[in-house]
């Protein structure tokens, strides 16, 4: 089975950095079982595969990684794929921002936009999506400002604690996942640049 | 059946980045010690994580915990060549600096300076953040960190060739690479499930 990384990252078989990978055998094992308990589980259970697919869409288009978001979303019904694309264009920024407790840190608060999708793009999302897009829209560009009451709107939408964990591992392992592809790749690129 | 959101009892809330211990208290109902099954061990990999009220809240997805938890063994612990640990300390306590993880940034801070002895730099990345004079090898790696973490990614050939000039070799690099990338990860379960205290 394809190695998710090494694939996206354009690490090839016998290159210079699938050596270097293998000195790191079971990261490299256990990045690619993260990737599998979250996108390909044995039970699903309360977070479908296709809700998987499609908040991973997302993160990645928060991120600008058209490339790992193609590979996410892929298999996704085109409705919904639209529906992530309008969430992506209407939510992207810079990251991270965000507040710290009062105190000292204060000097260092800075500001961006929270988001929730209009109720028109929540209708196509459906609300347990929309809820999940908005949560995940704060874990990747502002989770400084992560409260409890974030979590209350993600159990009112209707998801539960185990839920809430499995949505909250999709967005923090795919920031993982995109930096370790995106530094990666470029290691790679100045090995091949270089006599 | 609507399971609330946990209020922490009242609790000194740390304003400033610290190598003090801290605690951390869950904001959703972590699983009950008695409630876990050898699945559930499994996914903890180190029993004595079961007294974790953290690691008891992730175990409710034990596969992706599992999974977690190896990973992060593996980029920190590996002793075969590479960044020595310190600094892969370094990248960790750098990144959570960045993104704002006290909880984390303390942890990894305190295993900075225990591995690398360099206590008052360490304490000055936590006072002064990733902008801190550190000298020009631990620089190079913060900034390399820190233009990871970034959204969207800032990390080019200029930091990979900076990290060359200060010494590193290919497997050092990746290291930099993973520990950086894996603290995304962490920190971003750390903040937004629960907070920490003094």
């Amino acid at each position: 089975m394809t190695d998710v990384i090494d694939h996206l990252a354009g690490i090839g078989p016998g290159s210079a950095l699938d050596a270097v990978r293998a000195r790191r055998p079971e990261a490299r094992r256990q990045a690619q079982a993260s990737h599998d308990a979250l996108f390909a589980p044995e039970e699903p259970g309360e977070v479908t595969l296709e809700e998987r697919r499609a908040l991973a869409a997302y993160v990645c288009g928060l991120h600008g990684e058209a490339e790992i978001e193609a590979f996410h979303a892929e298999g996704l019904v085109a409705g919904l794929r639209a529906a992530i694309a309008e969430a992506v264009a209407g939510s992207r920024g810079p990251g991270p921002f965000g507040h710290y407790p009062s105190g000292p840190l204060s000097a260092e608060d800075s500001e961006g936009p929270a988001w929730q999708p209009d109720a028109a793009l929540a209708e196509r999302l459906g609300a347990r999506l929309a809820a999940a897009c908005a949560h995940l829209h704060m874990l990747v560009l502002h989770p400084r400002d992560a409260a409890p009451a974030d979590l209350q709107r993600l159990l009112d939408a209707g998801w539960s604690a185990t839920g809430i964990v499995t949505l909250s591992q999709i967005a923090a392992f795919l920031s993982f996942q995109i930096r370790t592809i995106r530094g990666l790749a470029v290691l790679r690129a100045s090995l091949e640049a270089s006599p | 059946m609507t399971e609330p959101v946990l209020t922490p009892p009242p609790h000194a809330v740390p304003a400033a980045f610290t190598r003090a211990q801290l605690d951390w208290l869950p904001w959703l109902e972590p699983l009950a010690p008695e409630a876990l099954t050898p699945r559930h061990m499994a996914a903890l990999v180190d029993a004595s994580r079961a007294g974790s009220p953290y690691f008891r809240l992730l175990a409710r997805d034990p596969a992706a915990l599992e999974a977690r938890t190896r990973t992060d063994k593996d980029i920190f612990y590996n002793t075969d060549a590479g960044l020595p640990r310190a600094e892969r300390e370094l990248a960790a306590a750098a990144t959570s600096r960045f993104n704002g993880c006290i909880y984390c940034a303390s942890v990894h801070a305190r295993f900075a300076a225990t591995y690398s002895k360099r206590v008052e730099d360490v304490q000055r990345l936590l006072d002064e953040g990733v902008g801190a004079a550190l000298g020009e090898r631990w620089e190079a790696i913060v900034a390399a960190s820190v233009a990871l973490s970034a959204t969207p990614v800032a990390f080019g050939p200029e930091h990979v060739a900076r990290l060359r000039q200060v010494g590193l070799d290919d497997l050092a690099i990746a290291d930099v690479i993973q520990s950086a990338a894996f603290f995304n990860w962490a920190n971003r379960l750390m903040l937004s499930l629960g907070e920490p205290t003094e």
